[in-house]
């Protein structure tokens, strides 16, 4: 690949990952450094992502760069019929960069491969999200100061949810992880991940529930148990309170521990958790905007 | 058997210069034409299909006359005929044999089993990497997802 897309988590090397982490510290300590200047990226958002695209659009003009796009395919010209095909291959004649979600999945390859800029995957249906798992890595470097020897609980919604799957891929490459997987039975994490941790010697434990052995825990990253996801409502009934974490239950966890969370929360963390200084998911939607900064940067040489 | 094969060979004749592909799965006999493009060829062309065999119980048998196959051409058809054997005829004489290896990347021939792939909602070429040979098991380049070998579908 001679362009610098980013559109599978993949397609990063640790390397990469740790010249991100250094990148994002930059543009946190001095968010507001001009490298995109004279030039335009096109934020093409073919379904609504409001916090993505916000994030994106924060990184974009605190770089001093100008946008064009749509924040919904109705508002573009796929309402008329137009392949994705032509759409890429238009955009990229105008703009330097193009920021792209799409509700199909590979949708983000396909438009890298036609597209003659660099193409940043936002998103495309339940395959990728890389850039979110980028933030992720950064909010746990941050909070933990290392990727080594970590404690992970990734609790909720295991077997759809996109954003646990690609940062277990990201952290794997690292030394000595521990995952402990959290979800109901209907949810729990494919085994085609978990096959993958065993190939690599990764320890990894499956359990129904956590509020017993959460003290353990460095990061627990909590996702949505969606109503929608479970063949019978009965079910969901059963589990819908296993996976919420309330205050009182992190009476014993470890000083360093934090929580996460992609955000939008629904009930999965309960409010009293804000309040908690262990709750880091909206300090995490800020470092949202240097990781970007930073993968913009990378893409474009800038840096 | 002597008996059996004889009357076989009378049923599909003897070609004097060509390829006779054996051992195809009956089944997919109109598949292995369609990737071949022998529907496309001006060249004689026979076929049987629901002949005995001791392997497949029953399989299918191709004989093209004055063609020859390319290893790559060929090899795209040994997702759906993967015990396909290749005779190379040049004067009533087989002078070569050849057998099918999948390859490791496959380029068209299926389709991505997963219905939200971008490649099955525009005119893409699908591309797969051969994660497993058996049971087959192809990666889509694009959306990630695996197809089985019993979701296969030819294109």
């Amino acid at each position: 690949m001679n362009k610098k897309d980013l559109i599978s988590i993949m397609d990063y090397s640790k390397e990469d990952y740790l010249r991100i982490m250094d990148l994002a510290a930059d543009f946190e300590a001095n968010p507001n450094q001009k490298l995109l200047d004279g030039k335009v990226v096109a934020s093409l958002f073919f379904e609504p992502s409001t916090r993505t695209r916000l994030s994106f659009e924060t990184a974009i003009n605190r770089m001093g760069g100008r946008i064009i796009g749509f924040s919904d395919a109705g508002s573009s010209s796929v309402t008329k019929g137009e392949t994705l095909h032509d759409t890429i291959r238009m955009v990229s004649q105008y703009a330097d960069l193009i920021v792209m979600r799409h509700p199909m999945e590979g949708s983000a390859r396909y438009a890298a491969e036609v597209s003659s800029v660099p193409v940043i995957n936002a998103g495309d249906g339940a395959n990728q999200h890389p850039t979110q798992t980028l933030l992720d890595m950064y909010s746990i470097l941050k909070t933990q100061q290392t990727f080594d020897n970590l404690n992970l609980f990734m609790v909720g919604d295991l077997r759809y949810g996109r954003t646990v799957h690609s940062l277990l891929m990201a952290l794997s490459q690292f030394d000595n992880p521990i995952f402990n997987f959290i979800a109901p039975e209907e949810l729990l994490m494919p085994e085609e991940y978990k096959i993958y941790l065993r190939e690599k010697g990764i320890r990894y434990f499956e359990h129904l529930e956590f509020t017993d052995i959460i003290s353990e825990a460095d990061i627990v990253y909590m996702t949505r148990v969606q109503k929608e996801r479970f063949s019978d409502p009965m079910e969901y009934e059963k589990v819908k309170n296993v996976y919420i974490l309330k205050n009182s239950m992190l009476k014993n966890t470890k000083p360093n521990m934090r929580i996460l969370h992609p955000l939008p929360r629904v009930n999965e963390i309960a409010t009293d958790v804000d309040q908690n200084e262990k709750a880091y998911y909206f300090q995490q939607a800020r470092n949202g905007v240097y990781a970007r900064e930073a993968i913009i940067a990378h893409a474009l040489n800038l840096k | 058997m002597k008996e059996h094969k004889k009357k076989l060979k009378l049923k599909v004749s003897a070609i004097s210069e060509g390829t006779v592909i054996d051992h195809i799965p009956s089944e997919n006999l109109f598949d292995v034409i369609s990737i071949l493009e022998l529907d496309q060829t001006p060249n004689m062309i026979t076929f049987g299909a629901n002949l005995e065999s001791d392997k497949l119980g029953k399989k299918a048998i191709i004989k093209v006359s004055n063609q020859f196959f390319e290893n790559d051409e060929i090899n795209k058809i040994a997702l759906i005929a993967p015990h396909a054997k290749l005779n190379i005829i040049r004067d009533y004489e087989v002078i070569e044999k050849k057998e099918v290896t999948i390859p490791d990347r496959i380029v068209g021939i299926v389709k991505c089993f997963n219905p939200k792939c971008i490649t099955n909602s525009e005119p893409i070429t699908t591309s797969f990497s051969v994660i497993s040979k058996e049971p087959v098991a192809l990666k889509c380049k694009y959306c990630e997802k695996i197809t089985h070998e019993n979701q296969m579908v030819i294109k």
